[in-house]
């Protein structure tokens, strides 16, 4: 549960916020006030505010995680969250925090935090791929459940940036491209208790990566892992990543005249 | 309003304890048929029970058209897809009634996958003489055999059948949130989160997509469809609601894939309110169009709106349904509730809404005199047949005897499911496992 923050004083700068004005409406920890757009500003944010606002992070990236692990997950749920986390995270970049963040994430090792990404869905990919099954359901599938669009800025992939139009058929937040969260190869856990919660499970299906980025790798990434590979992704992560995803569109558009729909 | 309740509790499973509630027996959902004589419910574990309207009779006018149960099988079974090792919950997530043509009554039900058309029918007579079986059933033999008669049909008691005539399948990749049939009574459309569907009655092996949101690039994914409804006169007319609080209009003579919306609903943001959960709140949990198809009303989380069809731009009318929650957001969020869907529900004359809250209350707004009344469906704070006293929840500042407080409201028992008689003043309000059925008081 959260402490109730004091409110922030609304800072009257004249900038455009990206999360609008002065949190009137919603008290305590809810409330997002206007953001400084310069680094500096940063520093001026109340701590309260961004503790509220990093433990909002933090519980999303947890939702989102714990999605994953359904069953079969809530893709509007998923969607939502996901939307939220881009928000923060955007807000975060525009205040300097969000780097300042990365670098301690990249600095500290924690394995304790990670958890097992599930995707049964990405066990489904590479099963339909591999045993030719002609379901445009399956493939889709695999695409959709995987998506949950954990989107971010990154500096280091133009192509990414462009390709990725987060065009949003909602003009009105005029949000705009994201890019896509490279997702890291995480080393496996050494964390005993993990392994013996998931023994009887076979690791190499476990692949958020797998259907987001195509690649086969093991899976086992914690929610900020999700973040830590903002920074240090690889251009080699990229290429890969979307001739993967150039396959699996090409798979779907066989599958469209196979099925002729 | 006032109004005396008539509760019916229903437990289909072979525990009578009423204080322990199975899963299975909570209601998903419930549905009024055109007449108003027939009610369904569905629930999670896949059954349907469908009540029936007393006759009204001159001997027992105090009872005035009570439902009991006519009908209950099992719509839904759980099932396993080995293509994806997923289990396909059977929970019913829609009934949607056809308008009577003859003597059988038909309903369509969903459950996350699939969508069955049901026929229940009666039977209150049976053959009998047959020449060639005993009563019961057993074949004589045939020399014994020595004169030919014809089968007579004799009364039974009344026998309620409900058979599957269809089973529309195998059409959605994710999960069924509506159904709609159309006002031509040929066909019907299902909506899931990325796609709309449009099926004809009679085919199964088939079905059209007709509106698909599903980005080329799944990680490009912001916005989901939430609901889908046909206009109630207009045949060529749906309309679906988004995940980011947009309703759009479609048409569908215009094309064969309708992408491209004729009408586009949204509120512009209220900057002064704007937080992290702004757009999860707007997310839209229900979109019905009114009775004589000239309102939309739609249900975000915190609100009821009333939009008029030719007003894009902004809603008539706005109803505050507990506003003062807003200040409690970020635990809601922790807690999921934020992300309840409820349903809205006109009444037959266009001129109420109902939609539900949390700690068993519903509310109502009258679009006229724009009073609204907060009630509760419970059975420890009414007797049957007694006027349910109206509810108010407390802000702040000093606390009146019955009122509640925000903080002692309980979020486990949220009224997601209502539905309105189509002439008359009567509601069925689903609360976890039971179902609550209020009348207008008499006289």
């Amino acid at each position: 549960m959260f402490p109730k923050g004091t409110k922030r004083k609304f800072s009257d700068s004249g900038e455009e916020a990206v999360c609008g004005g002065g949190g009137g409406g919603d008290q305590g920890p809810s409330a997002a006030p206007a953001p400084s757009p310069s680094p500096a500003a940063a520093r001026t944010l109340s701590s309260s505010y961004s503790l509220q606002r990093q433990s909002l992070l933090d519980m999303s990236l947890i939702k989102l995680q714990l999605c994953h692990m359904l069953v079969e997950p809530n893709l509007c749920r998923s969607v939502l969250i996901a939307n939220t986390v881009r928000q923060i995270q955007e807000e975060m970049t525009q205040d300097g925090t969000w780097q300042i963040m990365t670098q301690a994430l990249a600095a500290a090792q924690c394995p304790a935090d990670r958890l097992v990404a599930t995707e049964v869905l990405c066990r489904q990919t590479e099963a339909a791929a591999q045993e030719g099954y002609h379901s445009e359901e399956v493939v889709m599938d695999g695409d959709a459940e995987a998506e949950v669009a954990m989107s971010s800025l990154s500096p280091v992939s133009p192509q990414l940036s462009s390709a990725s139009y987060l065009a949003g058929a909602d003009s009105r937040t005029g949000e705009q491209v994201f890019g896509t969260f490279e997702i890291k190869h995480p080393a496996p856990p050494s964390d005993p208790a993990l392994e013996e919660l998931f023994s009887d499970v076979d690791p190499s299906y476990y692949d958020l990566d797998t259907v987001l980025t195509g690649m086969q790798s093991t899976p086992k990434m914690g929610p900020y892992d999700l973040l830590e590979s903002l920074s240090s992704h690889g251009p080699t992560a990229l290429s890969s990543s979307t001739t993967c995803r150039s396959d699996l569109n090409e798979l779907d558009h066989i599958m469209e005249i196979i099925v002729g729909s | 309003m006032e109004e005396e309740s008539d509760t019916r509790k229903i437990n289909n499973s072979f525990l009578r304890d009423h204080n322990y509630a199975t899963e299975a027996d909570i209601i998903s959902t419930v549905e009024f048929n055109s007449t108003g004589e027939l009610l369904a419910t569905g629930d999670k574990g896949g059954r349907v029970v469908v009540f029936q309207r007393e006759q009204e009779s001159k001997t027992q006018p105090h009872r005035r058209g009570e439902y009991n149960v006519y009908s209950t099988f099992q719509s839904h079974e759980p099932e396993f897809d080995y293509l994806k090792s997923l289990e396909i919950e059977e929970k019913i997530n829609k009934i949607k009634w056809l308008p009577q043509q003859n003597a059988a009554y038909f309903l369509l039900s969903t459950n996350d996958k699939t969508v069955k058309l049901w026929k229940i029918s009666e039977r209150d007579k049976r053959p009998e003489g047959y020449n060639l079986k005993d009563e019961d059933g057993r074949f004589r033999d045939p020399s014994t055999i020595t004169t030919l008669r014809v089968p007579v049909l004799q009364p039974m008691d009344l026998m309620v059948e409900a058979t599957a005539r269809r089973v529309f399948s195998n059409a959605h990749t994710y999960h069924i949130n509506s159904i709609s049939v159309n006002s031509d009574l040929q066909t019907f459309i299902s909506t899931d989160d990325l796609r709309v569907n449009l099926w004809n009655l009679e085919i199964t092996d088939r079905s059209f997509n007709i509106v698909d949101i599903k980005p080329a690039n799944m990680e490009e994914l912001t916005e989901v469809i939430t609901s889908a409804e046909f206009h109630p006169q207009q045949c060529h007319t749906f309309a679906y609601s988004s995940s980011k609080g947009s309703i759009r209009l479609c048409d569908m003579r215009q094309a064969a894939l309708c992408d491209k919306h004729c009408k586009y609903f949204e509120e512009p943001e209220d900057p002064s309110t704007r937080s992290f959960f702004s757009e999860i709140i707007s997310s839209i949990s229900d979109v019905k169009f009114s009775h004589n198809g000239r309102y939309l009303m739609t249900r975000d989380y915190l609100t009821v709106k009333v939009w008029d069809l030719q007003m894009e731009n902004k809603p008539l009318e706005t109803y505050q349904v507990h506003d003062y929650l807003r200040g409690k957001l970020c635990s809601l969020y922790e807690n999921d509730c934020i992300f309840d869907k409820f349903e809205c529900v006109w009444n037959g004359s266009d001129s109420v809404i109902m939609t539900g809250s949390y700690n068993n209350f519903f509310r109502m707004f009258d679009r006229n005199t724009k009073r609204d009344v907060t009630l509760e469906a419970s059975r420890e704070n009414s007797k049957p047949r007694a006027i349910l006293k109206p509810r108010k929840v407390c802000v702040g500042g000093k606390r009146r005897k019955d009122e509640i407080s925000v903080d002692s409201l309980d979020f486990s028992k949220k009224i997601l499911h209502t539905t309105w008689h189509p002439h008359e003043n009567i509601i069925a309000v689903a609360a976890t496992n039971n179902l609550y059925i209020f009348q207008d008081k008499v006289n």
